[in-house]
């Protein structure tokens, strides 16, 4: 069934559709009206779940933290510097291996005080261990947040899914509202392979010491680098699990097809634009408007940045003269994190082969400052024609 | 069980004494009960047991008399003190240490 | 409250192991020992960063029989509420959550997490164990330390500041049960525990925890001194039951008694009050008189 709706009720359908049992959140701008849409269905038996009204987003990850270890499908949803509040919480999920989904509507982060998007807090988030996804519509919104509860119970790895703050938020689109009988297919109930347990008693997450111990069986445990080397593997791994959840999404749905990547005019290009989120949409236009000028470019979306695909993009990027990054955000103190960490994966993978495209990155839409396209058309053509001015590699920048 | 199985990605404990490690090697002296004077050891039944109320360490069993784990017994002396007839003395651990080699 | 428990009818089952990382002569040791008697085997445990923590056991062995969940420092009451909404989801309303948190991971950082599960009334039992200091990091001090007690932080002038009132701060959110105990009492404990599971929402336990290094006496006084704390009227234990406050055990006979240990001899046997003037202790005694005239007067 196709419906017009806004991005927040897009994502609060995907957790209503998936069942979750649990809802903690904290009221945020442009969160909100997500969780009053969870408030709605819940309140009015449409969802069968218990609503927790926290007093604030370090207890609202508290609150999932403990529900998903007591047994329970678990969900929350923030911004900005709610997200940064709950940032403790945020890497004790991870490390306690439980199977989060969390929305995070991107906006940029204080001081000072601005509540339009950029994408500083769930980059900010990046080493935490949690996987996060990005959404360029809202059919992604939906969709992913179907896909992040299968991928997180598979993997036993918490997921991030990011999606603009008012840009997808707070617009509306139209996207096929996926069937109950559908997703209860796609994603069976949630068992967790332990939970709290008064017959199996246990005690979670205590302190644990930096060498390997022997454990009341008189076997030798795993100590504190052990545990977190495997999340490491785990989400290494679950590059794999992303890809098989995407598989088993289209045969269901009919719908997706790269796990990773969302290529546009890729093919052929000489050089590829590359972003996360909705702006990779609007690059549409600009490399349109490229290629009518003769210009050979493309724009790759990014899906899944963390775990970083760096195989898949390595291989897609193969032998291309030039990738031009565009983000929202940035590891201050050096440069944008995409372009950072894509050059990493090139070099990992290409480097002496002849094939390393050169990369260059620029930040834009910082605190919600409006990206024009004619601005973003001349930045890329000037970035292919090597004719990128000096001075900050920051656009729409008012010095 | 294997390596990966997630109890062992995770810090999961299960329980068991002595995660202090054989704590009696904390004490400097080592309660003693004198069986003439213990209350439910002299009217041999369930009476008083005051000391296992108050053990910190649950060492002193519920027993006729009551008896000490001398293997956890970190010497705190509260039994001793607590015990109404002073039926417990503390005793200097170096008094028992040829005792104890054998 | 319904019949007062003795010793020789406390329940024989231990839910803790021996051999723990506790200090020797720990007051928290009784105590949880006691309070684990009286929540049964169908309870879930939460536990923040605190002595607690090293009590229970370092990964991979527990020393509490009972689940449980560690958690961050400031989260504990959002924890136990966590783990209520998942049981309740389950259909599961008949096991016991109940939270033990330090003096510090209650009045200080965990206040707001607590306040929140509170006016949500989730059904849980929450226990904070009052040591007077964040002592399991070395004795620095904390809200509830009292004022005039040297601690890590306050090493030669003793605490400025007052001990907060942390049971009549949550007495002010209206909850159905509130109550005060003592290590040193613990058959009043394990009674108050067994009344509280009859009323509904969040149940606040504040106990007073006497500990050896941090307080500055011979393990072996530990309950004498939790005793003087009771019997010198400066500690008193009471329940608050929908918003009526009863004292009892030790407490409810100085009512009779009308007799009160002087508090000297409560801050004399404990070396953190070192610094404590006479003329100090005098004003302490004066304010504990006229509370002790209030409750006379309340009949």
């Amino acid at each position: 069934m196709h419906i017009i709706e806004n991005g927040n009720v897009a994502a609060a359908m995907g957790i209503r559709l998936c069942r979750a049992t649990v809802i903690a959140a904290y009221p945020i701008t442009p969160q909100t009206p997500l969780t009053e849409k969870l408030s709605e269905y819940i309140d009015s038996g449409q969802m069968k779940a218990e609503y927790i009204p926290v007093e604030s987003e370090h207890s609202a990850m508290a609150v999932c933290i403990a529900a998903a270890s007591a047994g329970a499908r678990v969900s929350t949803a923030t911004s900005a510097n709610g997200l940064l509040y709950m940032h403790e919480q945020v890497q004790w999920a991870s490390g306690a291996r439980l199977p989060i989904v969390m929305c995070v509507v991107n906006r940029a982060v204080g001081a000072p005080w601005n509540i339009w998007n950029d994408q500083q807090d769930s980059i900010s988030q990046r080493d935490t261990g949690w996987m996060q996804l990005y959404c360029a519509d809202h059919q992604q919104i939906i969709d992913t947040v179907i896909k992040a509860y299968w991928i997180a119970e598979k993997s036993s790895i918490p997921v991030m899914v990011c999606y603009d703050g008012y840009i997808l938020s707070h617009t509306y689109m139209p996207f096929e509202l996926p069937d109950q009988d559908k997703v209860d297919l796609f994603l069976p109930p949630f068992r967790p392979d332990y939970a709290l347990s008064t017959t199996e008693p246990a005690n979670l997450n205590t302190v644990t010491l930096p060498d390997t111990r022997v454990d009341v069986h008189g076997e030798l445990a795993h100590g504190y680098m052990e545990i977190r080397y495997l999340l490491q593997e785990d989400l290494r791994n679950s590059l794999g699990i992303i890809a098989q959840a995407q598989e088993r999404f289209s045969d269901i749905f009919g719908r997706g097809a790269d796990p990773y990547l969302e290529p546009y005019l890729c093919e052929d290009a000489r050089y590829v634009a590359l972003g996360m989120g909705s702006l990779t949409y609007q690059l549409r236009v600009c490399v349109d408007a490229l290629r009518a000028e003769g210009i050979k470019v493309g724009v790759m979306g990014l899906r899944v940045y963390r775990p970083f695909p760096d195989e898949a993009l390595a291989a897609a990027l193969k032998g291309k003269k030039g990738v031009i990054v565009f983000e929202k955000a940035l590891s201050y103190g050096y440069e944008g994190a995409l372009a950072s960490d894509l050059k990493a994966a090139l070099y990992e993978w290409l480097a002496g082969t002849g094939a390393l495209p050169r990369v260059r990155g620029f930040i834009a839409g910082i605190g919600g400052r409006d990206i024009r396209t004619a601005e973003l058309t001349s930045t890329l053509r000037e970035a292919i024609l090597d004719k990128t001015p000096a001075g900050p590699s920051w656009i729409g920048l008012n010095l | 069980m294997g390596t990966r199985n997630y109890r062992r990605k995770t810090s999961h404990s299960e329980s068991g004494p002595g995660d202090g490690g054989r704590t009696g090697s904390w004490r400097v002296e080592r309660p003693v009960v004198d069986r003439s004077i213990c209350i439910p050891a002299r009217r041999g039944k369930e009476a008083c047991f005051i000391c296992w109320l108050f053990c910190p360490e649950i060492v002193v069993s519920r027993t006729i008399p009551p008896t000490i784990d001398l293997e956890y017994c970190k010497g705190c002396g509260i039994c001793a003190e607590e015990c109404p007839t002073k039926a417990i003395t503390m005793v200097d651990e170096a008094s028992f240490a040829d005792e104890d080699k054998e | 409250m319904s019949a007062k428990s003795t010793i020789l009818s406390l329940p024989r089952e231990e839910y803790v192991h021996p051999g723990t990382r506790a200090c020797s002569g720990c007051g928290l040791a009784i105590a949880y020992r006691v309070g684990l008697k009286a929540l049964g085997e169908d309870t879930m445990l939460v536990v923040p960063p605190s002595c607690l923590t090293v009590l229970q056991g370092l990964f991979p062995v527990a020393a509490t029989k009972l689940p449980c969940l560690n958690v961050t420092f400031a989260s504990t009451a959002a924890a136990a509420t966590g783990i209520i909404a998942a049981l309740k989801t389950q259909g599961n309303d008949h096991t016991t959550v109940a939270a033990w948190a330090g003096d510090g991971g209650t009045s200080d950082i965990g206040l707001q997490a607590l306040s929140g599960a509170a006016e949500r009334g989730d059904n849980f039992i929450y226990f904070c164990y009052d040591n007077e200091g964040y002592m399991n990091t070395g004795v620095q001090r904390s809200g509830t330390t009292p004022a005039g007690a040297i601690t890590a932080n306050t090493p030669f002038r003793g605490k400025p500041q007052q001990k907060k009132d942390v049971p009549a701060i949550m007495a002010a959110h209206h909850l159905s049960y509130v109550a005060t105990c003592s290590a040193a009492y613990p058959l009043d404990l394990y009674d108050k525990v067994k009344n509280c599971l009859q009323y509904p929402g969040a149940k606040y336990f504040h106990i007073h925890i006497p500990c050896p290094p941090g307080w500055g006496y011979e393990p072996r006084h530990g309950i004498r001194i939790g005793r003087l704390a009771v019997e010198t009227g400066y500690f008193d234990l009471y329940e608050i039951i929908n918003g009526k406050l009863t004292l009892t055990a030790a407490s409810e006979k100085l009512l009779e008694k009308r007799k009160l240990v002087p508090v000297r001899e409560y801050f004399r046997a404990q070396s953190r009050f070192k610094v404590l003037t006479d003329e100090q202790i005098e004003e302490i005694q004066k304010q504990i008189d006229e509370k002790w005239e209030g409750y006379y007067s309340m009949g």
